[in-house]
């Protein structure tokens, strides 16, 4: 575990431009000047484009031709031979009146509300604390390690202690809201039933709030203090200083964070598998547990990956985007 | 400008989203060899407490089996939880064990892959026959009508295993035979913060066996005779809504129980908690908890009358572990000869000892151990009233589609939402759609 320094150093975010490659330059030994100039570049970059071919390119082209084959527990043995099934297996999860596409649209809007809130609120208490964080006082090292707990934290081991403090009998939640405050007339569940998305959120909060945390705590870094001094002296608040300082010139790292976040969180997998196993409530019936049960459980391998590539289509439709957009106001924050 | 970033999102987005989409895959040849007739790799389930444990179980009489056949055998003990996966990625990818361990649940699912080796009558003549296993074990390793993709290794059975004190405490002097009785004594034991029963209402397996048993006794099956989901027969519907009625009409069943998954009602049977469990083999279990072998007994899982038989007195699944073969084997013979010596009367007596098992072996059940009053129970159940999970290629859909179903009206009731024969058929329906025939 180490204290987050205030290390000057530290990356810039993203939109924050590099210097000049130029003068640093100097002349590679012992490689002749045809590659130098031509080729080096490539080379340097071969062993990421073959790791990423391998580790995603050529799973994910799989994964295409997979969903355009009827691939159940009868092919897998040969997966090559599976038939043809055209556009079958996306007809079948698009058709939203028929029970299957219904339960993925069902999913998917689950997802959906699950994500904002999840998002949004990991941004806000990122946000509060690194703005809380940025004045030295005693003792916020301390707390800036303490804050960073939750994201140094195996998650299974985390998530796994969330489902022991959220059951209804023993767990320390109702302990808490139940037995303490006496907020409700008798122990809710959390983990079967409608409060299931509750308790999805607060884990994924928990867990993502820190990251958000560590990157605006990184931002504000790079804020410079005459900024709040001038606007100081010219009689801006507090909140003042917020809107018209601290947020815009985050602006870059927020970008990358919250786009980040939200791509994690839509495919977050690890938190709703151990909280509720193979099998969410209605409630919380996340669209990579939906996918999961789909393809392994129910060894429709063919359906799932039809699944898997509409929301790759998704979220590749929405990243781009929000990209387009979010880079349209960049000029003015790059200056 | 403009163009390099809305590339740069795109690869970004495509990087990120890729995690989601993509499977490894391959092909395996169609029949085994001997290429390596000197080594075998075997997948054994966990059963005992542990890995480790397991380890230690199975080492010497792997040895042994060295010794006898000069096949040194390569352990690895599967978790459980992992164990189905790991099959299936073993048959993608043509890369596994050449023996395994598969639940029987999963035969006629993994037999469907046709990555298995069928156990016809020339294969079952190399391990001494295939009358020497019990009828209902082998018909739970794979399709009727087709050779079994797998060979008996451990049989279990359910039975109802109920407190003394608790039962003696409400003046109950006899365990209950019927539902009728057991509801009856039930309201008796509920009180005071105890409750009569106990249940793992969020796991879907455990859900699965119960319905399964009481929906033969309501004459339902849950697939027809071509193999097709029947989950909305009065019968099956009956005997769901018996089930989940146990909480939430009877009240016998504590509410808490509706999220149980991870063996709590062991637990909470064990503490004196709950008065009765239905389970598969739990003594090691109330041990390992503190509780003595004089403070419980057990008794066949009631019926709706009479004494527990086949058809609408049958009581239990048929539970257990099946040891299959991988048909890309480089050791045909040596794995055939493993599977000999696994199912030999003398390492059956060995091994169902040590984990609490019944033999699927006949010859093996004349030991004296399976005579204790748990075991005898377990095995009278397994030779007269348990009958197999039906043997469909879609089984596992089927747990996973019905045992939701029984966890979902589990939650109604625990949240004191009606359970009605409505609202179960409704459940059951939905889970019926979502069986891609």
């Amino acid at each position: 575990m180490t204290a987050v320094t205030t290390d000057p150093k530290v990356d810039k975010p993203d939109g924050v431009r590099s210097t000049g490659t130029g003068d640093a330059r100097r002349r590679l030994p012992r490689i002749p000047d045809r590659i130098r100039q031509g080729g080096l570049p490539y080379l340097l970059l071969l062993p990421a484009v073959l790791l990423e071919l391998l580790i995603h390119i050529i799973p994910m082209i799989i994964g295409i031709v997979m969903s355009f084959r009827q691939l159940t527990q009868f092919f897998i043995n040969n997966w090559g031979g599976a038939p043809w099934s055209g556009l079958d297996n996306y007809r079948i999860a698009v058709d939203f009146d028929a029970p299957i596409g219904e339960a993925l649209l069902h999913s998917f809007l689950v997802t959906c509300v699950f994500t904002f809130f999840a998002v949004g609120l990991a941004w806000l208490f990122g946000i509060t604390a690194a703005i809380m964080l940025q004045e030295s006082f005693r003792g916020r090292g301390f707390l800036r390690a303490v804050f960073l707990v939750p994201y140094a934290l195996p998650v299974y081991a985390a998530v796994i202690t969330w489902a022991f403090m959220f059951q209804r009998d023993n767990g320390l939640v109702n302990h808490v809201l139940h037995d303490q405050l006496g907020l409700t007339d008798q122990p809710s569940f959390w983990l079967i039933g409608d409060n299931s998305i509750y308790a999805l959120i607060i884990v994924s909060v928990w867990k993502g709030w820190p990251f958000a945390f560590l990157m605006l705590m990184a931002g504000l870094q790079n804020i410079p203090r005459e900024l709040y001094e001038a606007a100081s002296i010219d009689g801006a608040g507090i909140w003042q200083q917020i809107r018209r300082i601290t947020l815009p010139s985050l602006r870059p790292v927020n970008q990358v964070l919250v786009l980040v976040l939200f791509l994690w969180t839509f495919n977050d997998f690890n938190t709703p598998y151990v909280l509720f196993g193979k099998s969410a409530p209605e409630s919380a019936d996340l669209i990579s547990i939906h996918i999961y049960q789909s393809s392994f459980v129910t060894w429709n391998f063919g359906s799932g990956s039809a699944m898997s590539v509409l929301l790759l289509l998704f979220l590749l439709v929405v990243t781009a985007v929000y990209l387009f957009f979010t880079s349209r106001g960049r000029k003015g924050a790059d200056a | 400008m403009r163009h390099l970033r809305a590339a740069a999102a795109v690869t970004l987005a495509m990087s990120v989203a890729a995690g989601v989409t993509g499977c490894g895959g391959g092909t395996s040849s169609a029949g085994g060899s001997n290429e390596s007739p000197k080594t075998l790799t075997y997948w054994a389930s966990n059963q005992g407490p542990s890995i480790e444990a397991d380890k230690k179980i199975l080492t010497p009489e792997l040895k042994k089996f060295e010794k006898e056949t000069g096949i040194k055998v390569k352990l690895e003990v599967v978790p459980w939880a992992d164990l189905l996966n790991r099959i299936l990625a073993a048959t993608t990818s043509g890369q596994g064990p050449d023996v395994l361990n598969i639940g029987n649940t999963w035969s006629a699912s993994l037999q469907a892959t046709g990555a298995l080796l069928p156990w016809d009558d020339k294969n079952f003549e190399a391990i001494g026959g295939r009358d020497r296993f019990i009828d209902s074990a082998v018909a739970s390793a794979g399709k009727e009508g087709e050779p079994p993709a797998a060979v008996p290794l451990y049989s279990l059975s359910y039975a109802l295993y109920y407190n003394k004190k608790m039962f003696a405490d409400a003046g109950i002097s006899t365990p209950p035979a019927t539902w009728e009785q057991l509801v009856t004594d039930g309201k008796k034991l509920s009180k005071d913060g105890k409750w009569a029963l106990g249940a793992e209402g969020a796991n879907l397996s455990n859900n699965i066996h119960q319905a399964f048993a009481l929906g033969q006794q309501h004459g339902a099956d849950f697939f027809d005779e071509q193999g097709k989901a029947d989950f909305t027969s009065d019968g099956a519907v009956a005997a769901v809504k018996q089930y989940v009625d146990f909480m939430a009409k009877d009240k016998i069943i504590a509410p808490g129980n509706a999220e149980y998954a991870q063996n709590q009602s062991l637990t909470d049977f064990a503490k004196g908690r709950t008065a009765m469990v239905l389970w598969q083999a739990a003594a090691t279990t109330f041990a390992a908890q503190g509780m003595k072998p004089e403070d419980w007994g057990v008794a066949p899982v009631p019926v709706p009358s009479g004494a527990p038989g086949t058809g609408k007195q049958t009581n239990s699944m048929v539970a257990g572990i099946n040891m299959a073969v991988f048909k890309n084997t480089k050791n045909i013979d040596g794995a055939k000869k493993f599977v000999k010596f696994m199912t030999s009367d003398d390492e059956q007596k060995i091994l169902c000892k040590t984990y609490g098992s019944i033999p699927p072996v006949k010859a093996a059940q004349s030991d004296a151990a399976f005579s204790a009053p748990e075991l005898k129970v377990l095995r009278d159940t397994l030779a007269t009233s348990a009958a197999p999970l039906p043997q469909v290629p879609n089984e596992s859909q089927f747990e996973t589609a019905v045992g939701t179903a029984v966890k979902e009206l589990f939650a109604d009731a625990a949240a004191g939402t009606p359970v009605t024969t409505e609202s179960v058929k409704a459940r059951l329906e939905k889970a019926q759609q979502t069986m891609q025939q």
